[in-house]
């Protein structure tokens, strides 16, 4: 049984300043299983980053649906409650952006801890695999307490990944996370990304460096420009 | 949009038709509202929109013109709190109701001391050991930060920031199933407003408690609302989760509002 099924999905910014309408991308389908990587392609502006913002409605969808298969039962995410989407974030529908988004004063475990504990998880376990994920992206341990806000674009991507994938997920959404990393920390995300496919982690992602999931992708779209 | 399907525990919170006018003003007009357990709302809007008029009915500190309030908590649920006398809401308020104001001057007493403005809460709750009293009022002290060796004096003396935690603390002492916070930011410097902040998002982990926030500061809102309501001339422009307000507004006021951001 398909994990997502998107159907004739579009988006349509109306922009009322300028008093016009701005397409992204229209008539969008596809089907995604659990544990397949599907690869959103195209050029730039074509809509591959609104499409993922979509599904995770940061963006409201302009049409279409985009059933999802929850531990709880169906739900069109295009058209679900706020409340409902709020929690299938806290539990089933993971996002990694394209930034890190720091707060003051807490420190780069602690921001991995975060989806740990909201999960439940004891702090001490939390704590445990936090500074796993932290050493396995290559964030030096001594940089673990510090403030990420400080940190330089690629640490903070890193601290960005290790967050977004941490906590047990049944679907992410991955916007170019591997676009400010170094080599290491690539591989490294290459790694997480097999170990989350084998335990049936349904991935849709989007990739600057293509060659960082070759072989690993199941399913590619290809949005065009109209 | 469709009703939650996944959300099987219901709102903690509802709220239909509210109104209020002030004279010819219509300050609120036909607002629903519910906030879930563990949920935070964040409302925004311009200077009187009448965000702070929607935390004063809810916080039962002036009736509405129209309107029924629920709250789901064992003995009052049946209840359209807006229609209890005196007392009850009284009792309500101190059981169930924490409230940090934007002036600490609204809700503390400036020349009790900070570890008094705490106990008078218990106090009104029944509480009536000393030392049970000096207890939980230091604990609440401690969840919002507060040096405890401070405990002792009175609000008139401490900065802004340290007067917003006695706020906070006072708030939470009885842990409260509603939390309403009226810019509780606001006004503070930024390394204090993350303390604050980061006490809030701390203490929500800890319990499931429903938040309202009101603040015309987009960065504390998308730090701690799950979803918000957008506010202009008493009504509800928009509603919608946080980054999807911010990031994807519909309505052509949060539009202008979110791109006037700096």
């Amino acid at each position: 049984m398909p994990l997502l099924t998107v159907q004739n999905f579009n988006k349509t910014f109306a922009i009322h300043a300028l008093e016009r309408e701005v397409g992204a991308f229209a008539d969008v389908n596809f089907t995604l299983h659990p544990g397949e990587l599907l690869l959103v392609r195209g050029p730039n502006g074509v809509g591959k980053s609104t499409l993922l913002r979509c599904l995770y409605r940061t963006y409201l969808p302009s049409g279409g649906q985009a059933y999802y298969q929850s531990a709880a039962g169906m739900i069109d995410l295009a058209n679900a409650a706020d409340v409902d989407i709020t929690q299938l974030r806290r539990s089933e529908i993971g996002n990694v952006s394209q930034f890190l988004r720091p707060r003051p004063r807490v420190s780069a475990r602690e921001l991995v801890m975060e989806p740990l504990l909201q999960a439940g998880v004891s702090s001490e376990t939390a704590c445990e695999q936090a500074e796993e994920w932290l050493g396995a992206f290559g964030v030096k341990a001594a940089i673990w307490s510090a403030y990420p806000t400080t940190f330089s674009g690629g640490e903070q991507q890193k601290v960005n990944l290790a967050r977004a994938l941490i906590a047990p997920r049944r679907l992410v959404l991955l916007d170019e996370p591997s676009a400010s990393l170094d080599a290491g920390a690539r591989a490294a995300l290459r790694d997480r990304i097999i170990t989350l496919k084998a335990r049936g982690v349904a991935m849709i992602a989007v990739f600057h460096h293509a060659e960082d999931i070759a072989g690993l992708v199941d399913n590619v779209i290809e949005l065009a420009l109209p | 949009m469709d009703q939650p399907i996944l959300t099987t525990t219901p709102p903690l919170l509802t709220a239909r038709g509210l109104h209020k006018t002030y004279g010819p003003i219509s300050a609120v007009n036909g607002v629903d509202l519910e906030v879930y357990p563990g949920e935070t709302i964040g409302i925004v809007g311009e200077s009187g929109s009448g965000k702070s008029t929607i935390l004063r009915l809810l916080n039962l500190e002036e009736p509405p013109d129209a309107g029924d309030y629920a709250l789901a908590i064992p003995a009052w649920a049946e209840r359209n709190l807006f229609e209890l006398n005196r007392y009850e809401r009284r009792m309500l308020r101190v059981h169930h109701i924490g409230i940090v104001y934007q002036n600490p001057h609204m809700g503390l007493r400036m020349r009790a001391t900070s570890g008094g403005n705490v106990a008078e809460r218990l106090i009104m709750a029944g509480e009536r050991s000393y030392a049970t009293l000096r207890a939980s009022a230091r604990a609440s002290l401690a969840v919002s930060e507060f040096p405890l060796d401070r405990v002792d004096d009175i609000p008139a003396r401490l900065s802004g920031g340290m007067q917003q935690r006695v706020q906070l603390a006072k708030a939470i002492a009885l842990r409260p199933a509603l939390l309403l916070l009226d810019e509780p930011t606001t006004g503070l410097d930024v390394s204090v407003q993350a303390l604050v902040i980061d006490t809030l998002l701390r203490l929500r982990r800890e319990q499931p408690i429903a938040t309202i926030i009101v603040s015309h500061d987009l960065g504390v809102i998308r730090t701690l609302a799950d979803r918000v309501l957008v506010m202009r001339h008493g009504v509800v422009v928009e509603r919608g989760l946080t980054d999807q307000i911010l990031e994807d507004p519909q309505h052509p006021y949060t539009q202008q509002l979110v791109h006037a951001k700096l």
